[in-house]
């Protein structure tokens, strides 16, 4: 078991010019956590690990390792490992020179470094090429030497810049659950930066979300997917159809919203989540795969349905992603066909089926 | 109807290849002409016997004779100190360069350059006048401290000129390979623990190191090669001087002057392989993640920084100063600085000899010339044909870069000495084509680089994207490939000239008449009298006008890649 350790960031800002790329970050990471900052492009997910690794010294607030405040430590007494997108994989070191190194800067004994670093390589199972260049490794063999390079040292912290984000989409998902089990088994505190939302969902004990440097939303991936805050999340993770709409009746566990483009939706509340009131202005999500098609002359038990006419229509194997145009919108719907049954076709009239309890409500974000 | 049709396409490619053939065996005719058979005569003539027979004798005789020997362990010498103090220099400058961002930079760049405007061989009479044995520092120190010092005398002299002069190769060299080192390799060290000067050893020096040895082994090759430097500080025990002094005074058919030139080429070629061996190296560690943060630096670092500079600045402006006063003075010798002054050098040059400065325009333009259009020509062919031969052409191409001009010149008197050329109304080596001649070949790898590296960049694919959308071949250069080989090719053009401008090496051998001869050859005639050393001066002066002015162009083309034109 390593030394896991928390991580703590407090009001962290930091600027270029006069443009902030981070702003009041506040966060808490406990030992043995796989934390994921999730976002897109240019938000800022690599500058606030740059400055956890201590790269970057924030221009506000403060990091702390194991509460001890870090700002002024410099990069090579932090003791956290990490993982550079690109690997950062030295071309003039053998793999066996590169897992060896953190190594040697720590006065190891040979005869220890020696085990150390075959046990390292064993573990990514990369036994057999310490005596190779990085350059004459796959990617994803370059990406379990840096992997491995970064755990002998067993760091107190360990972040991961997209690192699968060089790999073909079918290693990406091998090495995904690799590092998991790897992460649970050594019991790292784990900082993992992804703009994949998918990664982000199947990795973490907990996600933040971020946009355009500020931390949005932060929860366990289900929160995130389930309950998202706004409609940047709700957009970013996953895929939504989103409703504008005024509520017309409260009840204890149910409202009624009319859109603005004329529907009627009601929506269940879930348990715990804000009250809304009557004459208050909601955004609604419906996720695509809690939406049902049926064909309009068959009956529902469904509270919500809308009729509409499909538009275009994908298929993708494990299920066929509709779009359906409703009342001037166009509306998604992932629906999963039993093996031979016929799919609806562009221009066939169908109502989308969908329940109260599947309706999310978004209170930010408007 | 569609049997014509399919005759066309058919033809077109064909009659396409076979212009390029003509074009190739044009090309290869002229490089082996005045590349590879002059050279490979100087080989000949060294390898054999008065009755034709192949024989080491020559090579046995070389090493047994002892100012030989000693030549050639001082030209070794030389090179390996030029390269050694070179880079105590460089190294420094070219980190500060790379890594660091402070006020007062500017003065940087400044001198990556500066030092390369001067030619060596004019930069040597400057420095005589101020660090020679009656110059301006040791009579300073001998009028107060009683004491003096040899700066200039024999070895250390050439060694000191050609230092100051070629560090900026080193440095700009090793600058170029520091910047293109991925950041995050010297991040991911420090996030392990290195820092400091560990961290400098185990990643920085490394990876720095291919590019370094480049820049060292091409300045290595320039200091063998440069023939005017020791001439004009009369220090002979060298192999350029003696193969140039074997070769003017005992005559064209002496074999040791052949000897002696070879074993300069193998020492080039080998030092042009290596360097080469290690610009491939050097582009290994240059993935890049984007932004590289320069580190500001303040207080008493940048102090230290700046005096640093301005110390090699002001050593490196030595020859400026020295040469720039002595081409206004009326006499300057036993004297701190010159006693009277006067415009009569100028007068001089411009107008009783004007025709060192005409001839130097007229020679380095048409050679110029020559080399854009031969390098264009040569670096499409490597890129865009599929003849075989290529890699011949290529190398034939190549090879001036490790062909000291001395060698060059001595082939061209063997090989075109005595026979009238057809059209020259005479011997080539009679004519003053033959310099011009000697220019073009001597520069063109430049400009097969400049429109090589120019042309590569544009990627086949939007050439043919143009052809999809409809623009034929002839539309297709003009309006894509044309354009945006343009800055290249100019720049490579530029370079050839400026290269030219000084060039004595094979001057010196070449000229057939005072009359013919550019300004490199004046400046060596002049400064042979000590009257005439303010004109020689006085043309010094014009060669770095003109050396700076190509220079600023270059830049100016080039924009912030201009040291790339150093590095071949
Ligand atoms: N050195 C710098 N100078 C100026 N702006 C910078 C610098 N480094 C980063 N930025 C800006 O800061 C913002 C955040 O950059 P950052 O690299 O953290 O994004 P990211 O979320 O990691 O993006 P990606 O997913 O593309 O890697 C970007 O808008 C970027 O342009
Ligand atoms: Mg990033």
């Amino acid at each position: 078991m390593m030394k896991a350790a928390q991580v703590r960031l407090e009001n962290v800002g930091k600027r270029y010019g006069k443009q902030w790329v981070l702003r009041q970050v506040h966060l808490q990471i406990e030992q043995g956590e796989f934390y994921t900052f999730l976002g897109p492009s240019g938000c800022g997910k690599t500058t606030l690990l740059r400055t956890i690794a201590g790269f970057i010294a924030p221009d506000e607030g403060t990091v702390y390792l194991d509460g001890t405040p870090v700002n002024h430590v410099p990069p090579w007494r932090r003791d956290v490992g990490m993982v550079f997108q690109n690997y950062a994989l030295w071309p003039h070191m053998s793999v066996y020179e590169n897992v060896a190194f953190g190594l040697r800067e720590r006065k190891v004994t040979r005869a220890e470094i020696d085990r150390r670093v075959m046990q390292a390589l064993e573990q990514v199972d990369l036994k057999g090429t310490e005596g190779r260049r990085p350059s004459q490794l796959s990617g994803g063999q370059q990406q379990r030497v840096a992997l491995a390079r970064t755990l002998v040292i067993q760091p107190r912290v360990l972040l991961l810049d997209e690192p699968l984000s060089n790999l073909d989409a079918k290693l990406r998902a091998e090495m995904r659950l690799e590092l998991l089990k790897l992460q649970r088994e050594v019991g790292i505190t784990t900082i993992y930066v992804t703009h994949d939302q998918e990664e982000a969902l199947a990795l973490s004990t907990r996600i933040a979300v971020m946009e355009s440097g500020r931390i949005v939303q932060e929860g366990s991936p289900r929160e995130i997917y389930e309950e998202p805050g706004d409609r940047f999340v709700a957009e970013f993770v996953g895929k939504s159809n989103l409703f504008l709409g005024t509520i017309t009746r409260a009840a204890d566990a149910l409202i009624e919203v009319r859109t603005d483009n004329g529907l009627q939706i009601r929506a269940a509340f879930s348990v715990g989540s804000a009250r809304a009131q009557q004459g208050e202005t909601v955004l609604l999500n419906v996720r695509p795969e809690a939406v049902e098609l049926k064909p309009p002359d068959a009956g529902t038990s469904e509270m919500n349905q809308l009729s509409g006419r499909v538009t275009a229509l994908a298929y993708q194997g494990s299920s066929v992603e509709y779009e359906i145009e409703v009342r001037g919108r166009a509306l998604k719907a992932h629906i999963v066909h039993p093996k031979g049954t016929p799919l609806f076709q562009p221009g066939d009239e169908v109502h989308l089926v969908f329940a109260p309890q599947n309706v999310g409500l978004l209170h930010h974000g408007l | 109807m569609p049997k014509s049709e399919a005759a066309l396409t058919i033809r077109l490619p064909a009659r396409i290849d076979w212009w390029q053939g003509a074009i190739m065996m044009s090309l290869i005719a002229i490089l082996v002409a005045f590349i590879l058979y002059p050279v490979l005569r100087v080989l000949w003539v060294s390898l054999s016997d008065e009755k034709g027979d192949l024989t080491l004798i020559h090579f046995v005789n070389f090493f047994r004779r002892p100012l030989f020997r000693e030549a050639f362990v001082n030209t070794l010498l030389s090179g390996l100190l030029v390269v050694f103090f070179g880079s105590l220099m460089a190294v420094p400058l070219a980190y500060c360069s790379a890594r660091y961002e402070f006020r007062g930079k500017i003065l940087l760049q400044t001198l990556a350059t500066l030092p390369l405007v001067i030619p060596p061989f004019v930069g040597a009479v400057a420095l005589q006048l101020i660090l020679g044995r009656s110059g301006m520092v040791n009579l300073l120190l001998m009028r107060y401290f009683d004491v003096s010092f040899p700066f200039m005398e024999g070895l250390s002299g050439v060694v000191l000129v050609q230092t100051l002069h070629y560090f900026p190769f080193i440095m700009l060299n090793t600058a170029v390979s520091l910047a293109n080192i991925d950041p995050s390799l010297e991040e991911m060290a420090q996030n392990m623990g290195c820092h400091g000067w560990r961290l400098f050893r185990r990643i920085t020096l490394p990876l720095m190191l291919p590019g370094f040895m480049a820049g060292s082994l091409l300045t290595f090759i320039r200091v063998i090669d440069d023939l005017g430097t020791p001439l004009m500080l009369n220090y002979k025990i060298l192999l350029a001087p003696q193969a140039y002094l074997r070769i003017t005074t005992v005559g064209i058919d002496d074999v040791d002057g052949y000897a002696i030139c070879v074993v300069l080429v193998v020492f080039s070629l080998l030092s042009l392989y290596a360097a080469r061996k290690y610009l491939s190296l050097a582009d290994y560690a240059t993935a890049h993640r984007g932004v590289v943060v320069l580190k500001p630096i303040r207080g008493i670092r940048r102090a230290f920084v700046l005096g640093f500079i301005g110390i090699v600045l002001g050593l490196s402006l030595l020859p400026h100063i020295g040469i720039f006063l002595l081409s206004f003075s009326k006499i300057w010798s036993f004297s701190v600085l010159p006693t009277s002054y006067t415009l009569d050098n100028y007068t001089e040059i411009l107008f009783r000899a004007p025709h060192f400065v005409k001839n130097t325009l007229l020679y380095t333009l048409l050679a110029a010339g020559l080399d854009v259009l031969m390098g264009a020509a040569i670096a499409f062919l490597l890129l865009r044909s599929r003849l075989p031969g290529r890699n011949f052409l290529d190398a034939i191409a190549t090879l001036p870069l490790a062909i000291p001009g001395v060698v060059l010149a001595v082939g061209y008197l063997r090989v075109f000495h005595g026979w009238d050329f057809p059209g020259a109304g005479g011997p080539l080596t009679s004519h003053w084509m033959i310099l011009v001649i000697a220019y073009t070949m001597r520069r063109l790898p430049y400009t097969v680089r400049a429109c090589y590296a120019a042309l590569q960049q544009v990627h086949l694919s939007l050439e043919e994207s143009a052809q999809n959308l409809g623009a034929n071949r002839m539309k297709t250069f003009l309006k894509i490939t044309l354009p945006l080989i343009t800055g290249g090719v100019v720049a490579g053009g530029l370079i050839a000239f400026v290269t030219s401008c000084v060039e004595l090496s094979a001057t010196i051998m070449l000229v057939p008449k005072v009359e013919m001869g550019p300004i490199s050859y004046g400046i060596y005639v002049y400064m042979q009298s000590a009257l005439g050393r303010g004109a020689g001066a006085a043309l010094g002066v014009v060669a770095i006008l003109l050396v700076s002015a190509g220079t600023y162009l270059t830049h100016r083309v080039f924009g912030g890649r201009a040291g790339s034109a150093f590095r071949i």
